[in-house]
């Protein structure tokens, strides 16, 4: 499984990179979190705010820090 | 009931009661007279920094809970579903509610684009995004008053909605790099749909983020207001931006538009130069060239435009707020 955050550097994308390491820990998920920093290769996922969090090539979310949890729902819907 | 009200205005908005507090603080601790230059210097450096951070706080929570009702996708959509002028003047009027963030309006401006907008309306948006937004009336009416308030943020929202007008009209569609029109619409389920809980989170979160970026700029500012406000001399200031100086205006321009602040720390400096006999107008202009026009956003901008564009966005932005600041020193009378 890939993960990648979206975000030009910024406190936020630091963080959701975080929790989303410790989500992928508490699943078991053997996950590779990458982090994509370019604004044009962000803008080609069509998300409006950052940070953003992608499962696979999929958008899950934009614009918000979600806590470990949230991303552990994500992660288990991208591998069903 | 009128008295009443002005009692609120005073001590709520314009914190009086801070002002004794401090003025007892650097009479009584530091021992100091806040009518000389120093200890009136010290007072208003304690004083406005303080006030700006209690507004700072109170005002990004209850616009960022607002604003977690507008994620950029549900603006979009709101915004392809006008025409013409309204569009604009809706798209200006969305800009007062979204992010304070300069870094912010380079997605915004792919996701719109992209996503079939017109230029004309993107750009009002992009104007008024950083120049007007809800917590900046507040302060200038903390600072100054309701009326030079409410008239910042007409005149605000018309340059956004003109400015975006004229660039629409001016058909630079080519002149808009050609990644941004390939580029995806992605639009999951991101419509603002969340729990209180979760705005009330988002809100705190946004006091949190605003002030550790903003709280330099700030001290900054409020030095550079308490340097204004009794170092340096009444003669200099009002030789270069006095009232009866025909160029006050552009020099305000020229020395706002490369620098790079947000309202929080740009109001202080209006504050003190008004205070010196600055015209109304040329400390809206300064705040204004401050706010809506920086190097690093520019430099952001250029990424998705290309020269052309940009060239034209600085210069309708530029006029305009010259504009601004020649009528409001034309018609200060009428709101002091």
């Amino acid at each position: 499984m890939i993960i990648k955050i979206l975000g030009s550097g910024c406190k936020k994308c630091v963080a959701l990179a975080d929790n989303a390491k410790a989500a992928t820990q508490a699943e078991g998920i053997d996950a590779e979190i990458q982090k994509v920093t370019d604004i044009v290769a962000i803008a080609g996922y069509g998300i409006m705010a950052t940070p953003g969090l992608v499962i696979d090539e999929k958008v899950v979310s934009s614009g918000r820090v979600l806590n470990a949890s949230d991303i552990s729902k994500f992660l288990r819907e991208a591998r069903q | 009931m009128q008295d009443i009200l002005i009692w609120l205005n005073d001590q709520l908005l314009r914190m009086q009661w801070l002002s004794d507090l401090v003025t007892w603080l650097v009479r009584d601790g530091f021992g100091l007279d806040t009518a000389e230059r120093i200890g009136g210097s010290v007072h208003f450096f304690i004083y406005d920094v303080i006030k700006i951070f209690i507004l700072l706080s109170v005002l990004i929570f209850s616009i960022s809970y607002v604003q977690s009702y507008f994620p950029p996708e549900r603006t979009r959509r709101i915004l392809g579903q006008r025409q013409g002028l309204w569009a604009n003047t809706v798209a200006a009027l969305l800009g007062t509610i979204t992010p304070f963030c300069s870094c912010s309006s380079i997605p915004l401006f792919i996701g719109f684009t992209s996503a079939g907008l017109p230029l004309a309306v993107t750009f009002s948006f992009l104007i008024s995004s950083p120049l007007v937004d809800l917590a900046s009336v507040i302060l200038l009416a903390s600072i100054f008053n309701w009326s030079i308030a409410l008239a910042y943020v007409a005149i605000g929202l018309v340059l956004a909605i003109l400015g975006g007008t004229l660039i629409g009209r001016l058909k630079l569609e080519d002149q808009v790099e050609d990644f941004v029109y390939q580029s995806p619409v992605s639009d999951h389920d991101n419509d603002g749909a969340i729990s209180r809980r979760e705005r009330l989170t988002y809100a705190r979160d946004q006091v949190a983020e605003i002030a550790a970026r903003v709280w330099l700029y700030v001290l900054i500012g409020v030095g550079i207001g308490a340097a204004i406000h009794n170092l340096i001399p009444e003669g200099f200031i009002s030789a270069l931006l006095g009232q009866d100086k025909w160029w006050s205006v552009l020099v305000a321009t020229v020395a706002g538009v490369p620098m790079y602040a947000d309202i929080f720390g740009t109001l202080p400096i209006a504050e003190a130069l008004v205070n010196k006999g600055v015209g109304l107008g040329t400390a809206l202009t300064f705040m204004m060239a401050v706010t809506a026009l920086s190097l690093p956003s520019l430099i952001m901008l250029k990424r998705v435009v290309k020269l052309p564009l940009l060239g034209v966005f600085v210069g309708v932005v530029t006029v305009g707020i010259i504009l601004i600041g020649y009528i409001f020193n034309a018609t200060a009378h009428l709101f002091v």
